[in-house]
């Protein structure tokens, strides 16, 4: 069922948690709500579960609008810390939300019981309903959590930094677990997160934002390829930053021009070249190309790639560059040799201070 | 290979400990608790014996020790029920909501613990009395409450409030507010939360300041004298019995009946204790 978020604002004191937001999420869609912290996701998060009210806008849910009141409004709501019942166990955890619907709809116990152990089945927690909170790992109560908000058949499903509070390990397994689970159940879900990576991995589609507003939205690829300004560069990974000037369409970064795709109604004003560490080309031999000149600072081979990072010759700004481990054995590099640098993949942005 | 199995060996035999002197403070830990609490308690089942069985229990179920057994125990528990429905309230108003003055409340909270017993008693008394502020209200409707046993209850109401207050306050105050957000996500409501979700985690805290007032309110002397009659069979508490009895210079009957009072409340407090354990089974440490 979709969600749709009309011009929703919310001040808290003189601070703008959330401003004029406007975002649909599709029927059966994973979303994430991706930015650093202060930037309103998980504010605006609470608003559709109706745990906080918005001072302007609306939240229509399935074509209707929202219910004032938490409670009536029939969503799974799945919180960073758990929020677990202490005293209770997995059991009753999961059939609390059966358990306390009025008289006249709810289930009876044989049918609870039938709901709670084929919920447990769906986290694998099987076996484990006589246990309390207290005797369970981490990952194993989060998935306990999203079993309690899953028994009440919810319209849509929303995750609060559901893997904040674990581990990396279990953290990494836990996501391709939830996606893996949502392609199973196809339910609409909007799930906070500032780890870009997580977002990268998990989502359909992903809302960047920053200062209470939207600064891109779409898919991983989208987002991470064509980031929309330079926040979402900066926000999505390592980058680096080329100063230089726009001149009749043509960005000059030292050597390198490249032409400019944005900024061309103004002429001779400073410009910044994000490139990603990836999109960074280096070679032991000029080849005629137009380069930048740059020293070995440092290089960490370990891993399926090897970061190199550089100092530029010129202006001594560092460069981040990764290249595959099959050039690095073949060109044999080593600390202190002079390079030269290409970048391939260049964004321009007129220039700005990028503020994360 | 044999040194690293003999360190293994070394390490298991004896134990270590991160904090240092765990011996020293054991043994001191023992010996204070000895000299303060365990040496004069055994010198009163001493002092008791003396008695011989026959004399022991004559004097201890004499008509009027039961009729003083049975207002101690019914007041100080009618005292520490009372207390924990409203300590209850005012942790709960004290914890959750900001208001002026709170602070100024809070404070007050813990005057009875400050209080000389004797300074509340004697203005329990005169407040209570014919003609004290809220006395004089009551006395045309023919209610007493000052040199009545109704005084009784007052005066342990009033010394038992600050301990059910203070076990319940903390842990109301840990609560988290998601539990309650998490409740209220999954169709609860604010009722049903309340009982099903706060109650049951606040229980074996109500249930500890509960047994602490009850405690307390079975030792308290000095408050009591001053708004009870004490007069034998209506108004007269146990430990002012064993008063009585020591003016009489009767220390072996004084001593037996406090041996009555220390085994029963013994055995109610660990009865208490155990309910709470079991209602705190689940909650792990944070």
């Amino acid at each position: 069922m979709s969600i749709e978020i009309q011009g929703v604002s919310k001040h808290i004191g003189k601070f703008t948690a959330l401003d004029n937001v406007d975002l649909t999420v599709n029927e059966g869609e994973l979303v994430a709500l991706l930015g650093p912290s202060g930037s309103g996701k998980t504010t605006l998060l609470r608003i559709i579960a109706g745990l906080e009210t918005a001072d302007q806008g609306s939240i229509v849910i399935d074509g209707e609008q929202a219910s004032k009141r938490a409670r009536d409004r029939n969503v799974g709501f799945v919180f960073q810390h758990y929020a677990l019942f202490r005293h209770m166990s997995v059991f009753e955890n999961i059939a609390f939300g059966l358990r306390v619907r009025p008289w006249a709809t709810r289930p009876k116990n044989a049918k609870i019981r039938e709901i709670v152990l084929s919920l447990l089945k769906l986290v694998q927690l099987e076996g484990l309903e006589k246990r309390y909170p207290s005797q369970l790992s981490g990952g194993q109560r989060q998935r306990v959590a999203l079993a309690r908000a899953l028994a009440i058949e919810p319209k849509v499903l929303l995750l609060d930094e559901p893997f904040g509070a674990l581990d990396a390990r279990v953290r990494q397994e836990l996501r391709r677990w939830l996606r893996r689970l949502h392609d199973d159940l196809h339910m609409t879900s909007v799930f906070v997160t500032h780890d870009q990576e997580e977002a990268l991995e998990v989502a359909d589609r992903i809302v960047v934002m920053n200062h209470g507003k939207i600064e891109q939205i779409g898919t991983p690829q989208e987002v991470y390829d064509h980031p929309a300004n330079p926040f979402v560069y900066n926000f999505l990974g390592r980058v680096n930053l080329f100063h230089g000037r726009v001149h009749n369409g043509t960005v000059s970064m030292g050597e390198i021009k490249v032409d400019s795709p944005a900024p061309s109604d103004q002429d001779n004003v400073p410009v910044v070249g994000y490139v990603r560490p990836h999109d960074i080309t280096i070679a032991k031999s000029r080849n005629g190309k137009a380069t930048i000149e740059a020293k070995i600072q440092h290089i960490n081979p370990v891993g399926p790639i090897v970061r190199v990072e550089l100092e530029r010759l010129d202006d001594r700004q560092p460069i981040a560059a990764e290249i595959t481990r099959d050039q690095y054995y073949s060109d044999s590099y080593t600390v202190g040799d002079l390079v030269y640098v290409t970048p391939t993949n260049v964004g321009v942005f007129l220039d700005y201070d990028p503020v994360i | 290979m044999s040194a690293a199995l003999q360190a293994t060996k070394t390490t298991k035999s004896r134990k270590h400990h991160v904090l240092p002197g765990f011996g020293l403070s054991l043994g001191f830990t023992i010996f204070w608790l000895s000299a303060v609490v365990l040496i004069p308690l055994t010198t009163l089942f001493f002092k008791t014996c003396q008695l011989g069985w026959p004399n022991f229990v004559k004097i201890v179920t004499d008509p009027e020790a039961i009729a003083a057994y049975k207002l101690s125990f019914g007041a100080s528990f009618t005292a520490a029920l009372i207390n924990l429905f409203f300590g209850f309230l005012v942790a709960w108003v004290l914890g959750r909501y900001d208001f002026p003055f709170r602070k100024f409340f809070d404070s007050i909270v813990d005057l009875p613990f400050a209080l000389p017993t004797a300074v509340a008693g004697i203005s329990l008394a005169a407040l209570y009395s014919d003609k004290g502020w809220i006395g004089h209200f009551l006395a045309p409707h023919n209610i007493k409450i000052s040199y009545t046993p109704t005084g009784v209850y007052i005066a342990l109401i009033f010394i038992g409030l600050p301990y059910v207050v203070r076990t319940i306050q903390p842990v109301l105050e840990d609560l988290e507010g998601q539990v309650e957000e998490a409740a209220e996500s999954l169709g609860a409501s604010r009722m049903q939360t309340f009982l099903r979700v706060l109650l049951p985690t606040l229980l074996p805290a109500a249930i500890a300041g509960f047994s602490l007032a009850f405690a307390r309110a079975l030792g308290e002397y000095g408050s009591v004298i001053f708004i009870s009659n004490n007069l034998p069979f209506k108004g007269e508490i146990v430990p002012q019995l064993i008063v009585n009895e020591l003016s009489n210079y009767d220390y072996p009957a004084a001593t037996g009946l406090a041996v009555v009072m220390l085994v029963t409340s013994f055995v109610l407090l660990l009865l208490v204790n155990t309910i709470q354990r079991y209602a705190s089974r689940h909650q792990e440490a944070r």
